[in-house]
């Protein structure tokens, strides 16, 4: 009886143990999924203080509205336009040529190619994107600025063109492997609709399935410009360090990451106005990504909404 | 233009299968099948399930030609007198004259008017798009519910209503047969009873292929029946007499409900 | 017979189909257009698998005559003749087995307690919308959240440890989100058996459910890390040096990485540089891609396998 009795104690106290463990394991496990809110919290902080001190010295008006970007020679001008414009023309152009091709790519994986194609050429388009930015820095360098000078003999060394060119690349992976998602999504029940009103492959596609993934299309689209933003190495690389108000895709043109990437390489000292302005240019960056990428996302879920 | 021509007593069936065998991969699914359909009338195809008759009636629109593993491995198909799988036939060619209604209503993510004119509207329909949609929804008797939201969704339809929806678009294309694979299988009762009806009115223009599992509906609205049992024919003939008096064992005690 | 003839052929044969005219079929050049889509999307399909060889081709084509041995066991230099990868190559390895014990550690246990432990709450839901929007922030903000919190605030200096930190960061988002995908796989009868078995919650994701998932998250795990392996951007903010003599020896010295010191080769002027470049770049993706198509592969297997 006794024995029953110290063995049900020792069962109790060994539970109490367990229920410990159990409960500082979950307790360090939350704190490990609170880690990615005290990041964007850290995010935004830093971004808005650091930016502040350089809002101290160039006013945001000046800096949102100004035409001008002269950083390190005096009269310094921090107008950002020419940043945003030259960000903006390298990453529509890589949409313009990466949507039409992704789509294109989409359409083939998930209507056209044998299940056996699509095994080996799926990866592939993914090993693209795995690819680090510096080598199609290299390569726009190497290989297709020539190309274009040899076409274009106005072509600058460092231009838009072969930045916006090396950008479709790096972001055609996302385009493609998302839009294909989207179209896989639409149910065979819909495709079979349309081959049975004597339609084309061509026709149900363009005629059916485009319209019926529109959304996840579109939010394909939207990610792959985001990133196009995002992409810092092959922009610096390829498209110069020349902020330029001028849409002419030949000549050189820095972006909004080309700038911060040259400042941090420089040798510029803390808490000068050129060092506090990365800030307030990677803030500006933030907002753009982000307001693009909540946008993305909120067309996701209704499109789950719908399918559910 | 002969052999077109040649026969004029299968000129008199809309869609034939003559000695048809059809699998997937070696796995055969339907063996020796032959069978005639006559113009403007109502066959019913019953089977217990998994015995090949909606493979047999995807192959009168080629639409198994979307599964690779599909092959047809004797016999020939025949719409009118033509090879429906003979090497230079467009199969689009053929779906136009051959529609098709599925086991679950899928009407296009779009506008009722746009299920409907969609499929005419890239097969070079030439006459008055309005006319051809009221027409159509009239004789799928779906008119008088939808004609004052033409324009709003498809998809907001009753699963009723999306079914004759997806017969009025079938039926805009003025397609000679129509097959429909189980087409009430989804559907409650009383919109089962109004596609029968349907169905009987149907048959004044287009002959009906029906695959159904439901042998009730087969006595109710078809002029044939016939029986499939493991990928074979076992009886074919006109419906009151594969019900009343039907010369096989096996199909007596399937319509008897032995097995199945 | 051209589908025309046949239709011709057929209709003389209808009698009850004279009003068949309302219909002009076109069918040949429908079956033109078919032919030309077809082709159009094929065509943009193969465009990434050409884009790859090419890219290939021509960064072997540079880079080969340059690559030796001496090079992998030499430190930078101002003549092309006698630069090397060797401090670059150990900066990347140290760094990303630091990145890899951070990131993997804290970010298997925010994916485990959201998805196995966490109540599907506000607080939950807020925590996953955060981290798929940490997902899209661009690399060079984390460079700058480096910058910020580790190099000055932590006062890590600009040092291997501040530039681990800085990527596992990065890759974080990445990592949980693939880990709970991988988690959600494990069929929720392992769990129900093993707590009948009067298993505690974390006795079961111990010993049952983490290990089902392992392979699928090792998988994710490596994409991230082939990922921080080229990335060179957060870097250079967090203050890579490209003029590095010497091996890392404390976590708080000075750091380069292969993909820095391949930006600094592919800006200079001399052409030689552009070969030392190539054959950088040649040794960066020896490691990027086949750790990325092991993982590609892996993830292949297991997909298959893991229909339970």
């Amino acid at each position: 009886m006794s024995n029953l009795r110290t063995a049900n104690i020792e069962a109790k106290d060994a539970r109490i143990k367990v229920r410990w463990i159990e409960f500082t394991i979950v307790r360090s496990l939350m704190i490990c999924a609170l880690i990615s809110v005290v990041t964007t919290l850290a995010i935004v902080v830093i971004l808005a203080k650091e930016s502040s001190g350089f809002f101290q010295e160039v006013s945001i008006y000046s800096f949102l509205a100004g035409l001008e970007w002269n950083p390190l020679i005096e009269p310094r001008q921090f107008g950002v336009i020419p940043l945003v414009l030259g960000t903006l023309l390298v990453s529509v152009g890589a949409c313009i040529i990466a949507i039409p091709i992704g789509l294109g790519t989409a359409i083939y994986l998930s209507e056209y190619a044998s299940q056996k194609t699509r095994q080996w050429l799926k990866p592939t388009i993914e090993l693209l994107a795995g690819v680090p930015s510096v080598v199609f820095g290299y390569f726009a360098v190497t290989s297709i600025t020539p190309l274009l000078q040899s076409v274009f003999p106005s072509t600058e060394i460092f231009n838009a063109a072969s930045a916006a060119i090396v950008l479709s690349f790096m972001v055609l992976p996302t385009i493609t492997s998302l839009s294909d998602d989207a179209l896989s999504a639409v149910p065979r029940s819909l495709r079979e609709g349309g081959y049975a009103l004597a339609a084309t492959k061509r026709e149900v596609s363009l005629g059916i399935l485009l319209p019926a993934a529109t959304s996840g299309i579109l939010a394909a689209c939207i990610l792959g410009f985001s990133r196009a933003i995002g992409e810092t190495m092959a922009v610096a690389l390829a498209a110069g360090s020349t902020p330029n108000l001028s849409l002419n895709p030949l000549q050189s043109a820095q972006t909004m990451t080309g700038y911060i990437v040259q400042v941090s390489m420089g040798d510029t000292p803390h808490g000068s106005v050129e060092y506090q302005s990365i800030f307030a240019v990677a803030a500006l960056l933030f907002l753009m990504t982000f307001s693009l990428n909540v946008f993305s996302q909120s067309i996701l879920k209704r499109l789950q909404k719908s399918y559910d | 233009m002969s052999d077109l021509n040649q026969n004029s007593n299968a000129n008199q069936s809309v869609l034939s299968a003559l000695d048809v065998s059809l699998a997937y991969d070696q796995r055969t699914i339907v063996k020796n099948v032959t069978l005639n359909l006559d113009p403007n009338s109502i066959t019913s195809l019953i089977g217990p399930s998994g015995c090949g008759k909606s493979t047999l009636l995807r192959t009168f629109n080629r639409m198994n030609d979307f599964i690779p593993a599909f092959r047809k491995t004797s016999g020939f198909i025949k719409y009118r007198n033509l090879d429906i799988y003979g090497d230079d036939v467009d199969p689009v060619f053929i779906r136009r004259r051959v529609g098709m209604v599925f086991q679950k209503p899928n009407p296009f993510p779009s506008s009722i008017a746009k299920n409907i004119t969609w499929g005419p509207s890239i097969n070079g329909f030439q006459g008055d798009f309005d006319e051809l949609v009221e027409i159509s929804l009239k004789r799928a008797a779906l008119w008088d519910e939808v004609k004052d939201k033409l324009h709003s969704s498809g998809l907001a339809l009753s699963g009723g209503q999306q079914q004759r929806l997806c017969i009025a678009r079938a039926i805009a294309m003025d397609p000679d047969v129509i097959l429909m694979d189980e087409p009430c299988s989804a559907l409650d009762p009383a919109s089962t009873a109004k596609i029968e009806e349907l169905m009987s009115e149907l048959k004044e223009r287009y002959s009906i292929l029906i695959v159904t599992h439901n042998m009730q509906q087969a006595a109710r609205a078809s002029d044939h029946t016939a029986l499939m049992y493991h990928g074979e024919l076992v009886e074919f003939g006109s419906t009151r007499q594969i019900f009343n008096s039907p010369k096989n064992k096996v199909t007596e005690d399937y319509i008897m409900g032995r097995f199945g | 017979m051209t589908p025309e003839e046949l239709q011709r052929k057929l209709q003389s044969s209808f009698t009850d189909m004279d009003e068949i005219p309302l219909f002009k079929d076109n069918l040949n050049a429908r079956a033109r257009g078919e032919f030309l889509f077809k082709w159009t999307v094929r065509f943009s399909a193969f465009t990434a698998v050409f884009i790859m060889s090419l890219l290939l081709y021509r960064v072997l084509q540079d880079g080969l005559p340059w690559l030796s041995f001496d090079f992998l066991n030499r430190f930078p230099s101002r003549l092309p003749e006698r630069a090397g990868i060797k401090s670059a190559l150990y900066g990347s390895c140290y760094i990303i087995v630091l990145t890899t014990i951070f990131s993997v550690s804290i970010g298997v246990a925010a994916a485990l307690y959201l998805e196995e432990i966490a109540k599907k709450n506000r607080l939950s839901q807020f925590i996953e919308v955060n981290i798929a929007n940490l997902a899209g922030v661009p690399s060079l903000v984390y460079g700058i959240l480096g910058l910020a919190v580790f190099v000055r605030y932590l006062d890590f200096g600009r040092s291997v440890l501040a530039a681990a930190a800085t990527l596992a960061l990065m890759i974080l988002p990445v990592i949980i989100i693939t880990s709970r995908e991988a988690l959600r796989t494990v069929p929720n009868g392992i769990r129900m058996a093993a707590l009948a078995l009067g298993a505690t919650p974390w006795q079961t994701i111990w010993s049952h459910v983490l290990p089902a998932a392992l392979p699928n998250i090792l998988t994710g795990v490596i994409l991230a890390l082939s990922r921080a392996l080229g990335e060179a951007a957060p870097l250079i903010i967090v203050g890579g040096v490209t003029y590095i003599a010497f091996i890392p020896e404390s976590l708080f010295d000075s750091f380069t990485t292969m993909p820095i010191q391949i930006f600094n080769w592919a800006g200079r002027p001399q052409v030689e540089f552009q070969g030392i470049a190539a054959a950088g770049i040649i040794v960066m993706l020896l490691l990027v891609l086949t750790t990325n198509a092991f993982a590609i592969i892996l993830r292949n297997k297991f997909s298959q396998k893991s229909r339970w």
